[in-house]
């Protein structure tokens, strides 16, 4: 048999027809549903007299529109409220395998309960009505992102019409330098192949950089695959997935682990397997990064300095640099450590899971946010995230550090709720967009890993977290 | 789901590369449970110069003078001409929601982001892909030319000029049929729950732990 990529082993075992031009119908394992990408898909299965085809494959939860503060007083915005006791309801008509609605103590961002309980596995596919889903890539799962109204195709046939992609392998080999993490590898990939870099195709990540990361750094990477306009990103299972996946609460149990477990030791590209686009960078060369644009293409190296339009040949990338240093507030030449910030977000499904909480704390501790900086808060992932990090009193270092210390939720990512940027603000923030509005109209954001927003929240400007360890 | 044939339109071009959802329609109008009512926040940040928020009267607004879609010669434009990646960001359909609810039938550009893409074939909204140089013509006479309307006509998969020149574009072949037709995909595919159910129940034999 012909060697086969990761993704080809993933597409085929997930065929349930195909028709001669190709297109396939996928059948799909997992569906994560939250609260902004439902209603509309609910009514439509309600309007149309149709029920859920596998009520088991379904796990929600409440997270973009709920508030990190004052939990005791419910949802004040009454249309949010209105949208997260619409999934209750919804979910109480329709049932679902696992519901973390708002106030339970597991409750958190789709993409980090996902991988938390053990909802996501190896092998699947795993789709949400979210871009970010390709976070779930990262257990050597196909996982990508769909619409309204493929939500509610999954929900009505448990499978989705598609094309198959074509095949990227993005290979960073060696090592990374210290205080350099999965962020800042995802960043320098996209700042090299652009936010179009990956449409149409499936990025898998792979090399020994990629090996030596964590689950959790992983996901990171996959996360922002979609960054990088590739739908879904993955990396091969390895004794790292298996032991990540162990143990947690819908992982298989006894015989059916073993079981398992022998299948996903498959789930990697066979030597001599054909990538149609293949990019390499070397770890040693990726330093922290930081984004001063409006697209995540638009990133360098905190040792850098902001672009010069003058020196762009292309009218219309020219054109659209000048817009982005003129709504960023930035001036062409300037050095990344000489932009003074005003707020600082750690969370997000890129960036709000233990690790990044410790990487962010250990640079924190016995430190103090600068006088200039308004606000600095750390919203974790989840409920679960959050108790493990007051058990190790990680807390309690961000909040002597002055720090505010949040609920679980998607908050200032993309600032659905009360946490957002004013006009003009700028903010260092761990998660992974920075369009023009997304932090709240008008706000200025720069992406960093959770190392460098930290540092960022200690000296009021970006620095080079290196020199902070 | 209306159905699309062809479409004679006024064009209205959009003159930046990387135009994001989050741009076209902000977050907290997703708040919203229902799949209408999106147009008049459709580019809300850059159509008007304060700060939307739901609920408000949009009509009293102070609107933004500069802005293609406040232009008084592209009211009732249907085509909306676009640089590459358009539609790139997040999943959220109200983007192709809000473009429809304002007006637009189809958008042309060198080339789209994936999901948003599939989200336009399911509401009606027509993504054609022409090459870059095309494109680059085509916003020359849309912004020399008042008045400049296009045809797409989609049974032949061709865009046409008012000059006479035509221009071939790709579609998928299920796709093209949906649109046409204005079908619902998912009584398309429980056609084949059949095959849907033996496909599941194979799975629950090789990979039980999938159904524990
Ligand atoms: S944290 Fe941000 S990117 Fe992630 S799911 Fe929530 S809103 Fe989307």
């Amino acid at each position: 048999m012909q060697p086969q990529t990761l993704y080809d082993k993933l597409w085929s075992s997930h065929v349930v027809r195909a028709d001669a031009d190709g297109t396939a119908l996928l059948y799909i394992d997992r569906h994560l549903v939250h609260e902004v990408t439902s209603p509309q898909a609910f009514e439509g299965l309600k309007l149309a007299g149709r029920t859920p085809w596998r009520v088991d494959s379904i796990v929600a939860t409440a997270d973009h529109n709920t508030p990190t503060r004052d939990w005791d007083q419910g949802i004040r915005d009454p249309i949010s409220r209105l949208q997260v006791e619409t999934l209750d309801a919804n979910i109480r008509t329709y049932g679902a395998k696992a519901y973390f609605p708002f106030l339970d103590g597991r409750q958190g961002i789709v993409h980090v309960i996902g991988p938390e309980q053990g909802a996501t596995l190896p092998g699947m596919t795993v789709v949400c009505g979210d871009s970010h889903t390709s976070t779930h890539g990262a257990f050597a799962a196909l996982a990508f992102g769909i619409g309204t109204s493929e939500v509610e195709h999954v929900m009505a046939t448990q499978t989705l019409n598609m094309k198959k992609s074509k095949a990227m392998l993005v290979r960073v080999d060696g090592a990374l330098r210290p205080g350099v993490t999965a962020k800042d590898v995802v960043l320098a990939i996209i700042g090299r192949i652009g936010t179009a870099g990956g449409t149409g195709h499936a990025i898998e990540f792979a090399g020994s950089v990629i090996r030596g990361l964590s689950m959790e750094g992983r996901m990171t990477l996959c996360n922002m695959a979609i960054e990088a306009g590739a739908r879904a990103g993955m990396v091969a299972a390895d004794d790292t997935t298996i032991e990540y996946v162990r143990g947690r609460n819908f992982a298989p149990k006894g015989d059916l682990w073993d079981r398992a477990v022998a299948y996903w030791r498959t789930l990697h590209s066979d030597e001599g397997a054909k990538f149609d686009t293949v990019v390499t960078l070397r770890g040693e060369e990726i330093a922290p990064q930081v984004t001063w644009g409006t697209s995540p293409e638009m990133v360098g190296s905190v040792e850098g300095r902001v672009p010069n339009p003058a020196r762009v040949e292309d009218p219309v990338k020219r054109g659209s640099l000048e817009r982005a240093l003129q709504y960023m507030g930035l001036q062409p030449d300037m050095q990344i450590t000489d932009i003074r910030i005003d707020k600082v977000f750690i969370g997000s499904c890129t960036n709000s899971r233990i690790e990044d909480l410790r990487a962010a704390a250990s640079v924190v501790k016995g430190r103090h946010v600068a006088a200039s900086v308004k606000l600095a808060m750390v919203v974790p992932g989840s409920g679960l995230v959050k108790r493990q990090a007051e058990a190790e009193g990680l807390d309690r270092v961000f909040r002597e550090a002055g720090f505010d210390w949040r609920e679980p939720g998607c908050s200032m990512c993309l600032a659905m709720n009360d946490d957002r940027l004013e006009p003009g603000e700028r903010c260092a923030s761990t998660s992974n967009r920075n369009f023009e509005g997304r932090q709240g109209a008008g706000g200025r954001t720069h992406l960093v890993s959770p190392a460098m927003a930290a540092a960022a929240a200690i000296a009021g400007r970006f620095v080079d977290v290196r020199q902070m360890l | 789901m209306d159905k699309f044939t062809v479409l004679d339109g006024l064009v209205a071009p959009l003159d930046r590369p990387n135009v994001d959802t989050d741009a076209i329609i902000p977050k907290q109008f997703l708040k919203s449970i229902k799949r209408s009512g999106f147009g008049p926040n459709l580019f809300d940040e850059w159509r008007y110069l304060d700060r939307g928020e739901p609920g408000m009267d949009n009509a009293a607004r102070p609107r933004n003078p500069k802005f293609v879609l406040n232009q008084p010669r592209y009211s009732g434009a249907s085509i909306l001409l676009a640089r590459e990646n358009f539609g790139c960001g997040s999943s959220r359909e109200h983007a192709p929601w809000a473009l429809t609810d304002f007006g637009f039938r189809s958008i042309i550009a060198p080339s789209f982001a994936d999901i948003f893409f599939n989200n336009s074939y399911k509401n009606g909204l027509l993504p054609v892909v022409l090459p870059a140089a095309v494109v680059d013509r085509m916003f020359v006479e849309a912004e020399g030319t008042p008045g400049f309307r296009i045809t797409i006509d989609l049974p032949k998969q061709l865009v046409v000029t008012p000059d006479g020149k035509s221009y071939p574009f790709e579609i998928d072949a299920f796709r093209k049929h949906c649109m046409i037709n204005g079908l619902d995909e998912i009584g398309l595919t429980l056609q084949h729950a059949d095959e849907i159910r033996a496909y599941e129940s194979r799975r629950r034999e090789t990979q039980p732990w999938l159904f524990a």
